[in-house]
């Protein structure tokens, strides 16, 4: 039994996912090897080369993967897919966007969002916005799947695999027009340990700046409602929740968030969850571990200036 | 052009379900049942692009049992023209909706489809991806915004980082995010009309496509829950707890 990883990276640096992606893999068993496709990407192939419990890292270098486009990203991997018992990708906008194609193509069923491994054949995922937990077993004799990272541990960093190209060049009708990410000096969402994340109470893009102080006094990453999002307060890829980003940090402080389905799916796994709340009633106060009815505005500078 | 759009029946969006007690599923009897929050802001983009002129048809269609003409029939009030039933009282899994849907698309011929990103009951993200994969036609996934000019799609992305924006021929496949769009309210003359727009029904034996299961649900649990939390009354006091029982900061 040999499992496929697909690396996630900006063909710079692999991200964070990949190495919590290794260890639900070692869960599973058997060997692990990993696919790092890209453009101009050597340097991420030497940095997965080291992830413990890799024993092979396969390069696909050219031009025609810079982007990571689905469409021949999928056919990439259909051609190395060969003898894999299993293929895995993060739960990531990446991954989603690849993994469903992969197996369509190789006409067998997609997992989504596992987040526990049971045996090399069954898994767990939520279902309705994590309100239930289904336990599947998949039929098919090969197993493609998503993980969602904040479900695992980051595999170590004492590996050193075998490096070997492999590939062939796919062409794709997409083209890649431009990107607009958000730069930030603050962790990514995805691996802080610390997320204060801002709700409609919040009432401006203006007043995230309390969070912010906050955030960089605890070395913090800001998130956000949908609410917020959609109010234009701040960008889109700090949503938490069921269409957003999956959280599990050690503390997780919700500020001016009422506490949906939709938004409890993304952070109810935080280890430590704190609300901050103006209305007593509110749905969020019923996961929350440490609840303050309190104004706002009043209550995060203040803490701001006890922490 | 004509656009594709397909549509499903869920539970609410509203409503929490809970799982039945011999652990086979979720219990969805007697629930409030609506067309998925990301099927209807598919079907606005749609509706949009007709009033726009570029779309010249817009055609719904749905996979499941007879209720499931509800929701074709609120799209259509939301301005959809006619729709399809392909008919099964089978719980599907996204790879045969997919065979299905692209059964569906070699006789409708669409130049694009748009679909929602995942359905809010199995929150799979699947289907419209493996469309786009069984048509080998190119995809844009969480699309934010969707721009066609002549047979160029220009669509921008929501990814982890930010957006992305890629451009494609058509035909093509597009997964609608919640930013794309606000969808409408339907008017009660809309509603009226709904009733009158052509709806037919397909056999799965129809669209010659055979269906297989790749897997089986051994059980569905309520998520872990977490243990009551304490209220507290000051700035202080939550200070207190996080350094000295949870030890966190
Ligand atoms: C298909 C679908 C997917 C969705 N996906 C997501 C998702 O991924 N993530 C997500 O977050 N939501 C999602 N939603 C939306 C979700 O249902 C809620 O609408 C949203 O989470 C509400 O955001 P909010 O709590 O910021 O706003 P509200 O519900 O309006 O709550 C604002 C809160 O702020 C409090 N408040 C106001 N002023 C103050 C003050 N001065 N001090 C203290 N408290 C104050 C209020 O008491 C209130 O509780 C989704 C919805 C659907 C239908």
């Amino acid at each position: 039994m040999t499992i496929l990883v697909i690396a996630e990276h900006d063909n710079a640096s692999l991200k964070p996912e990949t190495a919590k992606v290794i260890n639900a893999a070692s869960q599973i068993g058997g060997d692990i090897h990993l696919l790092v496709a890209g453009s101009d990407c050597a340097a991420v192939a030497e940095e997965a080369k080291t992830l413990s419990g890799v024993a092979k890292v396969l390069l696909a270098d050219n031009a025609v993967y810079s982007a990571h486009l689905a469409q021949n990203l999928s056919k990439l991997v259909v051609e190395v897919a060969g003898d894999y018992s299993h293929i895995l990708a993060p739960a990531s906008s990446q991954g989603k966007d690849l993994l469903p194609r992969v197996a369509a193509l190789l006409d067998v069923a997609q997992l989504s969002d596992v987040v526990e491994v049971v045996d090399a054949d069954t898994f767990v995922r939520p279902v309705y916005a994590g309100n239930a937990m289904a336990t599947v077993q998949s039929l098919d004799d090969k197993k493609v799947m998503t993980v969602r990272p904040s479900a695992f541990d980051a595999a170590g960093n004492d590996g050193a695999a075998e490096l070997v190209a492999v590939g062939s060049v796919h062409e794709a009708s997409t083209e890649f027009v431009s990107q607009a990410l958000t730069e930030s000096e603050r962790p990514e969402l995805g691996s802080a340990g610390v997320i204060i994340s801002g709700g409609r109470g919040m009432g401006s893009g203006e007043n995230f700046e309390l969070l912010e102080a906050l955030a960089d006094k605890m070395g913090a990453a800001v998130g956000a409602s949908r609410a917020a999002v959609d109010a234009g307060f701040v960008p889109n890829d700090l949503q938490v929740g069921q269409t957003g980003k999956i959280v599990a940090p050690e503390l997780y402080i919700a500020v001016g968030i009422s506490g949906a389905i939709q938004h409890l799916a993304g952070m109810k796994d935080s280890k430590v969850i704190v609300a901050i709340n103006k209305d007593p009633d509110a749905p969020i106060f019923q996961v929350a571990d440490y609840g303050l009815t309190a104004d706002l505005f009043e209550a995060v500078p203040a803490l701001t200036k006890l922490i | 052009m004509k656009v594709l759009v397909p549509v499903k029946r869920v539970v609410d969006a509203n409503v929490k379900v809970r799982v039945k007690s011999d652990q086979s599923d979720v219990e969805t009897a007697n629930l409030k049942m609506a067309l998925n929050p990301f099927c209807e802001i598919a079907v606005e983009e749609a509706v949009r692009l007709k009033e726009a002129g570029i779309a010249t048809e817009v055609v719904v269609v749905t996979v499941g049992n007879k209720s499931a003409q509800e929701q074709l029939r609120t799209s259509m009030a939301l301005g959809a023209d006619r729709g399809i039933q392909v008919e099964t009282d089978a719980a599907l899994e996204p790879l045969s909706i997919a065979k299905l849907l692209k059964a569906v698309q070699d006789k409708e011929q669409a130049g694009l489809i748009i679909l929602g990103k995942q359905s809010i009951d199995g929150d799979n993200n699947q289907t419209g991806q493996m469309l786009a994969a069984l048509m080998d036609a190119p995809q844009a996934t969480f699309a934010s915004e969707v721009k066609v000019e002549g047979d160029k799609l220009t669509v921008t992305r929501e990814v982890d980082g930010g957006l992305q924006t890629l451009s494609m021929p058509l035909p093509a496949v597009v997964t609608a995010d919640l930013r794309l769009n606000e969808p409408r309210y339907a008017k009660l003359p809309d509603i009226m009309k709904a009733k009158r727009k052509p709806l037919d029904v397909l056999t799965v034996e129809e669209l010659g496509v055979t269906l297989k299961s790749h897997q089986k649900v051994l059980k569905v649990t309520p998520p872990a829950a977490r243990e009551a939390g304490v209220m507290l009354d000051s700035v202080e006091a939550l200070v207190e707890k996080l350094k000295n029982e949870a030890k966190v900061i």
